[in-house]
């Protein structure tokens, strides 16, 4: 393994950490209007408070990742991506602060619901828009950027939009079964059933349409030897959605647990439909890296430290296991 | 109108204005926090645990709009700043890179800890947390300043085929300006945070002074302001020292020197230097000074700002005037550290109403200083975004006007509204009455307090 593929695989690790922990911390604000009470929003705000910024932070690796080891990459796909960017991170300081201001405001609660609510809703719209117009491939020229900044909206990448919030949500739905109970527990139950649905449903259209966007997309799953090989991701996907449906009705802690392996099979049947295009369709991932000496200089950093980051990170985990203690915030 | 590389360092200004104001709150509060926990521990005083939870609750808040900001901020080296983006990715990313390893996730890790968690690990778990929240933030300030500081004073570094090429990363990370840089934005930080301590400590005894939390807080907010403005003084001169050495085009614009004089320069006290004249008008000057201030003899020669070509020139007018509102903010905190000795000594500390009046006048001084500094420090590096590599008009994006400005707009809206609101909730949490801050959930937290003392005291016996 050479420095700029060891970089690629931590980056793709950095962006599904992201993907998994801040999605249900996202889904939980894309609940957030089906439940109308006060105090059980409260309830489901408490179940993250404690570790949504520890969540949030790879987003920031995964993009300054990005950024240091593939800066062609960023430069290009921020240029492309900008408008969406833009909203999503808008839309992510809005849900960001309502954390704090949330339980600070006396009398305008209900306007920083909203604010939790509608970020997360745009922020996860983003990011599924920008993951859909990020497998259609952008218009680049001599290295440029030559499209225009509506360019990321398709058919194609607003239903990838309504995929990621689906996905966010039910993510959001198995944190919240585990972490709370009773009435409000039931309430998520049945939110998360027709989810089930939905998020199969999309998943099959998303799958079959990647592999007609591209002709290389359908060579990769559909030639032979790899249709065999490949073959059980979505087999043991489709089992799994299965088992989730059955799940949401009676588990309470296997519903957040199946849904984390239906995201990981997603992703990986995504890496191995681009890669190794780190700006699909035209420019690979070692055109793009910086020099050695930057990504070794990076991995020293990088192989001390993440094992650390991810020990205390379970520790802070650890402190808040359990249900959801009514003590409250601060 | 739509100039795209002008709307781009508009919107670049204005969320950074933002985003360095809570950093500079946090960084001092956290370490303050520290010190509270570390007294209410050793002492058993539950008036420092009501300070902790009193500045806890404004902790999390500036941490709050920190951290979105600053994630704007991350993003926007990409969105706006493409070409600079892709040339400094292998420089500028590696170092932004083991700011998010070192310093976001310690922060955002033990963060949860610190606010939720002191009725769950204990308080000895509870203040390794607290500390490793407060070491995160100067970790952040370590590797955001070197990469700033490289900006400004580039080494270690060769250029291959029109890329960034590193040669050592020592020279990188250690580059001339950064020691001066950290030290003085450490400092900053840490005086901005005894102001707003100070100013909220003065408020309290001027409605109380027999309130002893405000008594404790304007107290230590002041003992450190008295030890830190002078060394801040001393810090910046040694940083303009290192400035004219590096980037003298910077100290002509700050000190409005045009002409270069041979030797016995003035100080230009007040006047306003004007960009097309090529002169500084109404100037109020101190014969030998500036040669005494920069050169630390009486006839050291300084350039001025006409040696230089005219496209390398910064904005002298913006540049002078940024710099003295910093060095006068300067004086006065001086001034309100020298205050604070008299008092004491006059046994008079807590009865002093002009110096209550005058600490809490000062409260966001340390605000605007910074605001003020970062504005020379960063305009007096134009026409360079990376200095001598890089000029700003060759860094922006090839985006639509229409999208930048757009965008700028956007977040004028968006941070006028969350930004106004946190500030809204900040004033208002300062307004509460310290004493009382920890009764909420008090119970619990002493009784944790009684078995520290009975572990104390069982080690004892």
């Amino acid at each position: 393994m050479d420095y700029q593929l060891i970089w690629v695989l931590l980056i793709a690790f950095a962006v599904f950490a992201y993907v998994t922990l801040d999605g249900f911390d996202l889904g939980i604000g894309i609940l957030f209007p089906f439940e109308k009470k006060a105090e059980n929003r409260g309830k489901m705000m408490n179940a993250i408070a404690p570790i949504w910024d520890g969540n949030e932070t790879w987003l920031v690796l995964g993009g300054g990742g990005l950024y240091a080891a593939f800066p062609a990459a960023y430069s290009l796909l921020m240029t492309a991506f900008y408008v969406p960017v833009i909203i999503m991170l808008l839309a992510l300081v809005f849900r960001g602060v309502a954390f704090e201001f949330r339980f600070k405001s006396r009398d305008h609660t209900a306007h920083w619901d909203f604010a939790f609510a509608a970020g997360s809703i745009i922020a996860a719209a983003m990011q599924g828009a920008m993951l859909g117009a990020f497998i259609e491939g952008i218009d680049v020229q001599n290295g440029h950027f030559v499209g225009g900044p509506l360019d990321w909206i398709s058919p194609f990448s607003l239903f990838c939009a309504t995929a990621v919030i689906v996905g966010y949500a039910l993510l959001g739905a198995g944190w919240l079964i585990m972490k709370c109970d009773g009435p409000l527990q039931g309430r998520l139950r049945a939110i998360a059933k027709p989810a089930v649905i939905w998020m199969a449903a999309n998943l099959g259209v998303v799958s079959l349409m990647t592999t007609y966007l591209n002709p290389a997309y359908g060579e990769r799953w559909f030639s032979t030897p790899n249709i065999f090989i490949l073959a059980p991701i979505p087999l043991i996907t489709a089992g799994l959605l299965f088992w989730l449906w059955h799940a949401v009705k009676r588990r309470e802690k296997t519903v957040f647990g199946i849904t984390l392996s239906v995201f990981f099979l997603c992703y990986l049947g995504f890496g191995i439909t681009l890669f190794p295009h780190i700006v699909p369709p035209i420019m690979g991932f070692r055109e793009a890296a910086s020099p050695d000496n930057s990504l070794s200089f990076m991995l020293v950093g990088a192989a001390i430290l993440l094992p650390i980051i991810l020990g205390y990170t379970a520790y802070a985990y650890y402190v808040f296991r359990g249900k959801i203690d009514d003590a409250g915030y601060h | 109108m739509l100039d795209p590389e002008i709307l781009a360092r508009v919107q670049f200004a204005f969320t950074m204005a933002f985003h360095i104001i809570f950093p500079s709150l946090t960084i001092g509060l956290a370490s303050f926090l520290l010190v509270l926990e570390a007294l209410w521990l050793r002492t058993g005083n539950d008036t420092y645990l009501s300070l902790y939870k009193f500045w806890t609750k404004i902790f999390a808040l500036a941490f709050g709009m920190g951290v979105v900001s600053g994630i704007v901020m991350s993003y926007q080296f990409g969105t706006n700043w493409g070409p600079f983006a892709k040339l400094s990715g292998p420089i500028i990313g590696p170092l932004m890179a083991y700011e998010v390893l070192t310093a976001f996730f310690l922060e955002a890790g033990f963060l949860g800890v610190m606010l939720f968690g002191l009725n769950r690990v204990g308080p000895k778990l509870h203040i390794t947390a607290t500390g490793m929240v407060a070491v995160g933030t100067l970790f952040s300030a370590f590797w955001i300043l070197s990469a700033n500081s490289w900006m400004q004073t580039p080494a270690g570094y060769s250029i291959e085929t029109g890329r960034l090429v590193v040669e050592s990363w020592f020279d990188v990370v250690f580059n001339p300006s950064f020691p001066y840089r950290l030290v003085h934005m450490v400092l900053a930080a840490y005086l901005t945070t005894a102001f707003v301590v100070a100013g909220v400590g003065g408020w309290h005894l001027l409605r109380n002074r027999e309130n002893a939390a405000a008594r404790i807080m304007f107290s230590m907010a002041m003992w450190l302001i008295t030890i830190l403005a002078p060394l801040q003084i001393l810090a910046g001169d040694m940083h303009g020292l290192n400035t004219l050495e590096q980037q003298p085009a910077k100290v002509a614009a700050m000190e409005g020197h045009f002409e270069t004089s041979k030797g016995g320069t003035p100080l230009i006290l007040f006047g306003w230097p004007d960009m097309k004249a090529g002169e500084t008008r109404y100037a109020v000057e101190i014969p030998y000074l500036g040669s005494i201030i920069l050169t630390h003899t009486l006839d050291g020669e300084i350039k001025g700002l006409n040696e230089f070509a005219p496209e390398d020139r910064p904005n002298a007018t913006i540049v002078f005037w940024s710099f003295r509102i910093m060095v006068g903010l300067g004086v006065l905190m001086l001034l309100a550290g020298i205050g604070s000795l008299w008092a004491r000594y006059r046994k008079t500390l807590f009865e002093c109403r002009w110096l209550h009046r005058f600490a809490f006048i000062m409260g966001p001084s340390g605000f605007i200083a910074i605001l003020a500094g970062w504005c020379t420090t960063e305009v007096g590096r134009q026409p360079w975004v990376i200095y001598g590599i890089l000029r700003t008009a060759d860094a922006g994006s090839p985006v639509s006007p229409v999208a930048i400005a757009g965008s700028t707009i956007a977040f004028f809206v968006a941070y006028a509204i969350v930004f106004g609101v946190g500030t809204a909730y900040i004033l208002r949490a300062m307004r509460q009455d310290p004493r009382h801050a920890h009764i909420a959930a008090g119970e619990i937290y002493r009784a944790d307090h009684a078995q520290i003392v009975d572990q104390l005291d069982s080690h004892k016996h």
